[in-house]
């Protein structure tokens, strides 16, 4: 047990012991078990979710062993999908592994049932027609699909999922919540009881810059019929005001408080993703919705009610006596909790309503929701077959992308790619398999492109030959770095669905290897 | 063990490389050239050097083996510890306290036949810049500032330059380099002379945040501050001159108490053993997931620069996986000005000014990088260091311009043992002056 906090001591710093334990309870379906599927399972595997499964019909032959880490010359011969889990399995003792020697396409005709029993479905190097149905499949038992695809110097990635709902989103940039211009009743007290002046000079120093800005933002709003300064001029007014109460030049707090004067006017806001939240129809809930939207109906009510979001709580570090700092972190926690504790009120009424017990969603849930109000977010991917069965949302998408120099090529190259495995559902092999055919191929290709580009109504832009010569070039290639990056990705994809922290793909993905960048196609 | 590849296999196995290498393209890289020649150059002439066998160089160890590098030699000083093996995937419980060059160099022999890797367990400071030279690339799987600025030091301190001033094109030694933080990473490549060095965009990395002395001494407001104490004072004033390592359990144990005796001194939560070994060895968090897409980025370029088979990167990636999936490629420029990678930093002098004191001059400028320095024109040493010091002592005094006989301006080579690797000083003699005389 002990080596295995050890074992993941550096990722658990990232999703935490609850993260850890949703990934330990996953289990894993991958479909083909080329470089491009071990390599997302690899980085699963050593993750330690609890199980896998490995499906292809394959057996090994020599040009694998050019490109697969999870197989080497002894395997040669054997099934593919047997020695791939072997290999696997060594990487991590805790993990079970196992194989099914049957072709993907052929299970999801045959058996579909057998895809119920996973958390997390896999699907690499697979076509259209095979990843409608599953796509369908998987919706249908609410089961997240990830697709992944590596085709010589390009990839794709995609997530299928109705709705991913995050509440730990973890953003990079954190807005701190500390309210500085509009404090509630016991901050404010605390704040205007703080006597500055009749401090000595060294303690002078150690006043956190929360309450120099507070008090500023104070005696502003008393001399300003109760507002806050509003233009850049008023703003460096306030500025001169603080600085004319310093005592010397070497007062790091008064140089922190300067630099942080901006928190005064610039209040946290409610953005975008947390308003779709507040607004969607999903917030009238019932006895069968998910703890997310209840907590979220919970949520609506307290804003509601309060105009504000539930305090986040936590206060950055600032120069300050341990005694002052130590006060307002108590106070900024306390109002968090009067926050949790009204917000867990409208929960129970909410799950009063629906017929659910009120103690159904734990009192660690109900805080970790308030702590993240501000960033929750929902992703929805559109299903698969509004990506493949013409839809004016992708033609209006590949029509702006194609327009734009950053992401012409990338465009260019998601178009080709389901052109050519349109080419191979025609013809049975995809373009530049041989080497006498290029030329022919990329004539056919890129006619096949053209007709894409018309059925998804984008008119009067080309497919780059370059691109259409490059596509064959590949010949459906499976390169090992290619197939490591897209499976990279694919993991992460993975491990944010699993762990519900930060947030996944919400539209399919174009990797260009030629040029090392990405493009979205929002759809 | 190298393990030979079975009869008739070697052939078709490069099925999927062979794509790229024996198919002209129209997206390549200057003067590819398609065919035989060029997989005998990457599979049997090209030699390349990993630099670290941790979560990076583990999985660039694999990546360039299955791209047909064959001539593979890894270095690392490190031995594996059981908290490597959620990311290190050649590594197994069994091996906790091995050398992680030479496990690795093992699994990735025993897996992929054909290769050879070489492990080198040891610092990478052992090795003199002539091990480095030996090499075609060099790629990087490191996780320190100081690390890097040591193998730039060395690889940019192999540039030559023509009599005109231009840099003799077989002295270019060109990296690859990674880098990984949760779910972000970036791969770049460096070609020295040609795209920016790291000393160029040093400001790419962060500062390390480090507590002021007096927090920690008088006013502890978080846990961290608690155990920044403990480490950074405590330690020191109760236990003496024993020299702390945060591999020795016990000593981390000890730290651990101290904080947490310390925070409840002062009513402040969060103080676990988990968060002081994340202060104490400043641990980064790491997944295998983003290692795998760094690491394949950087082997990937490593392919393109030794095939020319595709368009290489220009010259920065990132790469940013928590919100979505969203990369940035960049092409960063040079600073002219490097003082590890340009031609020359320039700097201009009186007529008058004497050798002594330019140097207190360059001393003042670089006060990181010069300390001691020996100085040398046009191959004639001109103050040295050492066993020269008294021969050349008599010069301190003389004017630059004497000592460069007549010439308003010239290259000055400095050398000093703060350095990594020579300092090129353009330097120019205000010559309006110079004329009046
Ligand atoms: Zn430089």
């Amino acid at each position: 047990m002990e080596d295995k906090s050890k074992r993941y001591d550096r990722q658990i710093r990232i999703w935490g012991e609850h993260g850890q334990t949703q990934l330990e309870n996953t289990q894993v379906c991958l479909l083909n078990c080329g470089p491009t599927g071990n390599e997302t399972l690899k980085n699963l595997v050593l993750g330690g979710i609890a199980s896998f499964t490995a499906v292809d019909a394959a057996t090994v032959e020599p040009a694998d062993l050019g490109t697969n880490f999870m197989l080497d010359a002894d395997n040669l011969g054997q099934t593919k999908a047997k020695c791939v889990c072997g290999h696997l399995k060594e990487l991590n003792e805790s993990v079970n592994g196992s194989f099914v020697d049957e072709k993907p396409e052929t299970l999801i005709e045959s058996n579909p049932s057998f895809f119920t029993s996973f958390t997390l479905i896999i699907a690499t190097q697979m076509g259209e027609a095979s990843l409608l149905k599953l796509d369908e499949l998987c919706r249908q038992s609410n089961i997240p699909l990830i697709i992944a695809r590596s085709y010589g110097l390009m990839g794709y990635l995609r997530v299928c999922s109705d709705e991913l709902c995050v509440v730990e989103t973890k953003p990079d940039n954190k807005v701190e919540d500390l309210r500085l211009g509009a404090p509630w009743p016991e901050l404010e007290k605390y704040v205007m009881e703080f006597d500055m002046n009749s401090l000595d000079d060294k303690t002078y120093k150690h006043v956190p810059w929360a309450i120099i800005l507070m008090q500023a933002a104070r005696k502003w709003k008393d001399e300003h019929g109760g507002n806050l300064p509003s233009s850049y001029k008023e703003r460096n007014e306030l500025k001169a005001q603080i600085r004319s109460i310093r005592r010397s030049l070497d007062e790091e707090n008064f140089d922190e408080a300067l630099s942080n004067a901006h928190w005064i006017w610039a209040l946290p806001t409610i953005g975008s993703e947390v308003r779709t939240v507040l607004e969607s129809p999903k917030t009238e809930v019932h006895s069968s919705s998910s703890d997310f939207w209840v907590l979220a109906a919970a949520l609506k009510n307290f804003y509601a009610a309060t105009g504000d979001m539930p305090l986040e709580g936590s206060v950055p570090d600032m120069t300050s006596t341990t005694e002052f700092y130590l006060e307002i972190q108590r106070l900024y926690r306390e109002k968090a909790d009067a926050d949790i504790a009204a917000v867990t009120v409208q929960l129970k009424e909410t799950l009063n309503e629906i017929g659910r017990p009120s103690d159904a969603i734990s009192p660690e849930d109900i805080k970790v929701f308030c702590k993240n109000a501000r960033n929750l977010q929902v992703v929805w991917n559109t299903k698969f077959s509004e990506e493949c069965e013409g839809s004016a949302a992708v033609g209006a998408e590949l029509t702006r992308l194609m327009g734009l120099e950053d992401s012409s090529a990338n465009a260019a190259l998601y178009v080709l790619l389901r052109a050519a495995d349109r080419f191979n559902a025609t013809h049975g092999r995809f373009p530049g398999f041989f080497d006498s055919e290029l030329d022919e191929d990329a004539s056919r290709l890129k006619a096949v492109a053209m007709q894409i580009l018309a059925d998804q109504g984008v008119a009067n832009v080309s497919v780059p030959d370059d691109l259409v010569a490059e596509m064959c070039r590949f010949g459906a290639a499976e390169l090992h770095c290619v197939a490591a990056i897209m499976g990279g990705a694919a993991a992460q994809e993975a491990i944010k669905i699993i762990t519900r922290q930060f947030v996944p793909l919400d539209s399919p993905l174009i990797f260009n290897a030629m040029s090392s960048n990405t493009t979205l196609i929002k759809i | 063990m190298k393990r030979v590849a079975p009869p008739g296999v070697e052939r078709s196995r490069w099925r999927d490389l062979d794509r790229l290498l024996l198919r002209s393209g129209n997206l390549v890289g200057p003067g590819f050239e398609p065919g035989e020649e060029v997989k005998e150059i990457l599979h049997d002439m090209l030699h390349v050097l990993v630099i670290g066998a941790g979560g990076l160089g583990c999985e660039l160890l694999k990546d360039l083996a299955l791209t047909g590098f064959k001539k593979i030699d890894v270095i690392d000083m490190d031995t594996i510890d059981v908290s490597n093996l959620n990311r290190q995937f050649l590594f197994r419980m069994k091996d906790v306290g091995k050398s992680k060059a030479t496990v690795a160099a093992e699994r990735v022999m025993q897996r992929v036949h054909g290769v050879s890797v070489t492990p080198h367990f040891c610092r990478i400071e052992d090795k003199p810049p002539e091990f480095y030279q030996a090499f075609h690339i060099i790629v990087l799987g490191l996780d320190s500032v100081e690390a890097r600025s040591w193998i730039n030091g060395v690889v940019c301190g192999f540039l030559e330059y023509e009599d005109d001033g231009s840099v003799k094109q077989e002295t270019i030694k060109p990296m690859v380099d990674g880098g990984t933080e949760g779910f972000k990473g970036h791969s770049r490549v460096i070609i020295p002379s040609v795209t920016p060095c790291f000393q160029c965009t040093m400001w790419l990395f962060p500062p390390q945040t480090k507590f002021p002395l007096c927090t920690l001494a008088e006013t502890p407001r978080s846990a961290a501050h608690c155990i920044e104490w403990a480490h950074l004072i405590q330690w020191g004033q109760v236990r003496g001159a024993e020299v702390f390592d945060a591999d020795v359990p016990e000593h981390m144990k000890w730290i651990y108490e101290q904080a947490v005796a310390r925070a409840e001194l002062f009513n402040i939560p969060g103080v676990t053993l988990q968060h002081t070994q994340g202060v104490v060895k400043n641990i980064i968090p790491a997944i295998p997931s983003t290692n795998a897409i760094v690491a394949a980025s950087c082997a990937l370029e490593t392919l393109k620069m030794a095939t020319m088979c595709s368009t290489g990167m220009s010259n920065y990636m990132m790469y940013m996986g928590a919100a979505g999936i969203y990369t940035h490629t960049v092409a960063y420029e040079k600073d002219p000005e490097c003082i590890v990678c340009s031609a020359g930093v320039p700097v201009a002098i009186e007529e008058s000014t004497t050798l002594e004191e330019l140097m207190q001059q360059l001393c003042a400028q670089f006060p990181e990088k010069l300390a001691t320095p020996s100085v040398s024109f046009q191959g004639c040493n001109l103050y040295m260091r050492g066993i020269f010091e008294e021969e050349t002592r008599p010069n301190l005094a003389k004017r630059i311009i004497d000592l460069m006989e007549g010439a308003t301006s010239g290259v000055l080579i400095v050398n000093d043992k703060k350095l990594h690797g020579p300092l090129r000083i353009q330097l120019s003699i205000n010559a309006a002056q110079a004329m009046q005389t």
